[in-house]
């Protein structure tokens, strides 16, 4: 049996809204760095490959076309990149895998931030790419009108730009070979300049010249997520991503999914879980919470209500149909992180199906990638 | 009673300050390097660290410039970094207005003072040139005279995002079900020439309300800028004469704007040698500039004066016959320094009567003429000088940098800081868990509106 690879995507007090009112959660605590870091810790004592932690650049909400008026649910983050670096010095061998969105940011600045990111980690930096295809997110940078019916054209010129955006991180990762910097006394110099190398970018949305400020990160390049439901970001993914998520639906739906990508891309499917020491105990759990929030809860994602070891069961047969992981979402924190950890986690060792220890340093080591060689880099002599 | 000194820690790096070429020098980029200093800033009782920023790798000649150290990390996410590995240390970082969106840098800043506890600060800086704007979606769209109009607007736009969120707006209060205080938490419309946004900022208010203002231009508008809306300002002026003037220049302007001098400190860059005695110090302080200043760097140097390719010319011969290009400087890109020189043919003679005068070669001229070391001396002499000129209303304190990382912070944190704290006028404790407690600031809410 091979090992399947494990993720948790973090964000706020779980994935359910009225989450934040289980007696063990810590709602006034979600701005605070103390309740990220044991969060993470609580992941990476299960071994995880990663976490993932949720953003957007705007508030959530019950609606899908702006802010609502809601006051019982969770409002309000924190940046996800700054809650993984927060988190960096105090983990040693999980990977943290941030969001960052590519709609109104700065590719120039998202490329140094997740490149510094993988210094203040020691190679285990990664980043779930986000588009924003929301007028109300739009309308706080004010460069764009982005309407809240989206038209095919617009799907398509979003994830165009977020291919673009990719290139540029992606060269700009690589504009400084690994051996750049040379300090040689003779010469005085601190770096070969000609190992630093401009991208000249041109695209539709931003022509970027280079190099980064930032060398080359310990792992070449960082991981580059996505989550995918459909046709035109499943390419976006399978150019750009190294990895992506997907919402099957069922087994079959599993193994549809997972044949349209062909390797290297890992594909892991997305599961919102709620975890109990019975199936009826879970259920029950989600249906309380949903009577808390005044609505039946429902995600992209399947929803899964079980015990750990049937939800162990579930992921081998979808594994079988040709997945690499899951990034389970737990409905809430920390109950069903904790199951998570220490529920299934045990399960799927007992099965041969999840490794005892980190056998690796690096997130791209953990998910089997190999570093991967700079696309400038000249043979040696041939330059 | 003596004025209390305040003390900050910048990182060195993209400048020839540091001596890389020192053994004893380490990694500029790996976070254990950055780590190391801030522990020592924060074991010394500083009021904070210190990031500056370029957001293009230097260039002269048409060629990136090698000869100083080249790469940095990115501002926000080494700071969040740091504030994992330090408790009370201020965590202070360079954020360029041109290049960036209020709304995305506001919820960096409002989430870096999150997860630090309230000791955020940010150091606004204006740089706006097309060769900086090629790494960025705009281009250089905005003209040299905007940088400030665009500044102010910029913070004032953040300031609002900050005060979006009130500090009760967050309730959490799982019996009622009230998870916010009201509906609209974050909601702001800010519309100028500049900014025309509306909607809802996503991050709660910080424990200090606003980060930390800094500024470092020096110009007649920076000035004002910083007056008008700054902490503190990172200056260069570190000496008596000229740190007085600057000193008085500024504080003079804050009764426009209803402010008083206490609500905007002036913190010099400041360099540092020490010895076991001065003597010891001084030599010292000669073999780091001649580390600081070797000759391909004199050559370099003498080229942003003469604004033309001076590689043919012997750092250890005499300075060139040949005049400066007047005009717009082509020859150095990425530096905030170029525009200092005023009047090059005038600059360039004096400096050919000083190397004539002193039978100086090209590097020892520039050795010369490029800034000596601020503070050199015993400990007691170091002390002894900094409390002078706080005293003497030349500063309210300084920002050291050390010219080796990550442990040249090291003896000065050993020496000079207990004899600064003997004398009573630097702290022994943190007294506070904030920045702004630390340099004596109230908090935003709780100081009488401009
Ligand atoms: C001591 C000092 C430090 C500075 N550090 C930076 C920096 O790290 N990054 C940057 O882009 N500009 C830096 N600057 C440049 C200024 O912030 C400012 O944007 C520039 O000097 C133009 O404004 P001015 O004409 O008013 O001087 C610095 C300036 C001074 C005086």
């Amino acid at each position: 049996m091979t090992e399947l690879h494990l993720a948790v995507a973090l964000d706020g007090a779980g994935w359910h809204p009225a989450a934040w009112r289980e007696p063990d959660a810590r709602p006034a605590e979600l701005f605070t760095a103390g309740y990220w870091v044991d969060l993470v810790r609580e992941a990476e004592a299960g071994t995880l490959d990663f976490v993932t932690i949720e953003d957007a650049l705007g508030v959530q909400s019950s609606r899908s076309d702006g802010p609502d008026d809601r006051v019982d649910q969770v409002r309000g983050r924190l940046d996800a990149v700054l809650v993984a670096a927060r988190v960096a010095p105090l983990t040693r061998h999980i990977g943290l895998v941030p969001t960052a969105t590519v709609t109104h940011t700065e590719p120039f600045h998202v490329a140094k931030a997740i490149a510094t990111l993988d210094y203040a980690s020691n190679g285990r930096a990664g980043w779930r790419v986000q588009v924003s295809a929301r007028g109300h997110e739009a309308t706080h940078f004010g460069r764009r009108e982005i309407p809240d019916q989206l038209g095919p054209d617009l799907v398509a010129d979003l994830f165009d730009e977020a291919t673009d955006y990719v290139e540029v991180v992606r060269r700009l990762w690589d504009s400084w070979e690994d051996d750049a910097e040379i300090r040689d006394q003779a010469t005085g110099r601190f770096v070969d300049r000609n190992k630093l190398h401009y991208i000249d970018f041109e695209g539709r949305w931003f022509r970027v010249r280079g190099p980064s400020i930032v060398p080359r990160p310990p792992q070449g390049q960082p991981p580059v997520t996505a989550l995918a439901h459909a046709e035109v970001p499943y390419r976006f993914a399978e150019s750009s991503a190294d990895l992506v998520y997907v919402t099957p639906s069922d087994v079959d739906d599993a193994a549809a999914i997972a044949r349209r990508f062909a390797p290297p891309s890992l594909v892991f499917a997305d599961l919102v879980v709620f975890l109990d020491r019975t199936a009826a105990q879970a259920s029950a759990r989600k249906q309380w919470l949903d009577a808390w929030d005044g609505a039946t809860y429902t995600s992209d994602a399947a929803i899964f209500t079980g015990t750990p070891a049937q939800l162990a069961d579930l992921m081998l047969r979808w594994r079988a149909a040709g997945l690499d992981g899951f990034r389970l979402r737990p409905g809430a924190i920390p109950h069903d992180l904790t199951a998570i950890t220490r529920g299934l986690v045990p399960e799927l060792r007992s099965r041969g199906a999840f490794r005892h220890a980190y056998e690796a340093d690096t997130l791209r080591g953990l998910l089997g990638l190999h570093r991967p060689a700079n696309r400038y880099a000249t043979v040696e002599g041939t330059r | 009673m003596s004025k209390q000194i305040h003390l900050a820690a910048h990182f060195p790096g993209v400048n020839n300050t540091t001596v890389w070429s020192d053994p004893r020098s380490g990694s500029q980029i790996e976070f254990a390097s950055f780590e190391r200093l801030a522990r020592t800033a924060e074991r010394a009782k500083f009021d904070f660290f210190f990031l500056a920023e370029g957001l293009r790798l230097r260039e002269q000649n048409g060629l990136i410039y090698d000869l100083d150290v080249v790469g940095r990390p990115d501002t926000f996410t080494v700071l969040a970094a740091l504030a994992a590995v330090t408790d009370r240390l201020g965590l202070t970082g360079t954020i360029n207005s041109t290049f960036n969106e209020p709304y995305e840098v506001a919820r960096q800043f409002a989430s870096l003072d999150q997860l630090s506890g309230g000791r955020a600060g940010w150091n606004v800086v204006t740089s706006w040139d097309a060769f900086t704007g090629e790494n960025f979606r705009r281009g250089g769209f905005l003209r040299q005279d905007d940088r400030y109009t665009r500044a102010e607007r910029f913070l004032r736009t953040a300031w609002e995002l900050f005060d979006s969120w009130r500090d009760g707006d967050v309730v959490a209060d799982r019996a009622s079900g009230t998870f916010l205080s009201r509906p609209d938490a974050g909601a702001f419309a800010h519309r100028d020439a500049h900014f025309d946004i509306a909607g809802r900022f996503n991050v709660p208010r910080g424990p200090q309300g606003r980060p930390v203002i800094l500024q470092a231009g020096d110009s007649d508008k920076g000035r004002e800028f910083a007056a008008a809306t700054a902490d503190a300002i990172f200056s260069r002026h570190g000496t008596l004469e000229a740190g007085q003037a600057f000193y008085a220049d500024v504080k003079g302007r804050l009764a426009r704007y209803g402010r008083t001098r206490e609500e905007l400190l002036v913190l010099p860059a400041a360099t540092f040698v020490l010895g076991d005695t001065d003597a010891d110090a001084q030599e010292r302080a000669r073999v780091v500039r001649r580390q600081q200043v070797s000759g391909q760097t004199a050559i370099r140097h003498l080229e942003q004066l003469w604004n033309r390719d001076l590689s043919a010319y012997d750092p250890d011969g005499p300075l060139p016959e040949v005049d400066p290009v007047v005009g717009e400087n082509t020859i150095a890109k990425g530096r905030a320094s170029t525009r200092m020189f005023g009047d090059p043919l005038r600059t360039a003679r004096q400096w050919r009567e000083l190397a004539a005068a002193n039978k100086l070669t090209i590097r020892e001229l520039v050795i010369e003429v490029t800034a000596r070391q601020t503070f050199i001396g015993s400990a007691a002499t170091v002390a002894e000088s900094i409390n002078d000129l706080v005293q003497r209303d030349a500063s309210d304190g300084f920002i050291l940098v050390p010219h080796l990382v990550p442990d040249g912070l090291d003896e000065f944190a050993d020496t000079v800081v207990p004899l600064l704290q003997q004398r009573g006028v630097f702290r022994a404790e943190y007294q506070g868990t904030t920045l702004r407690e630390h340099l004596g600031l109230a908090h935003p809410d709780r100081r009488p509106a401009a």
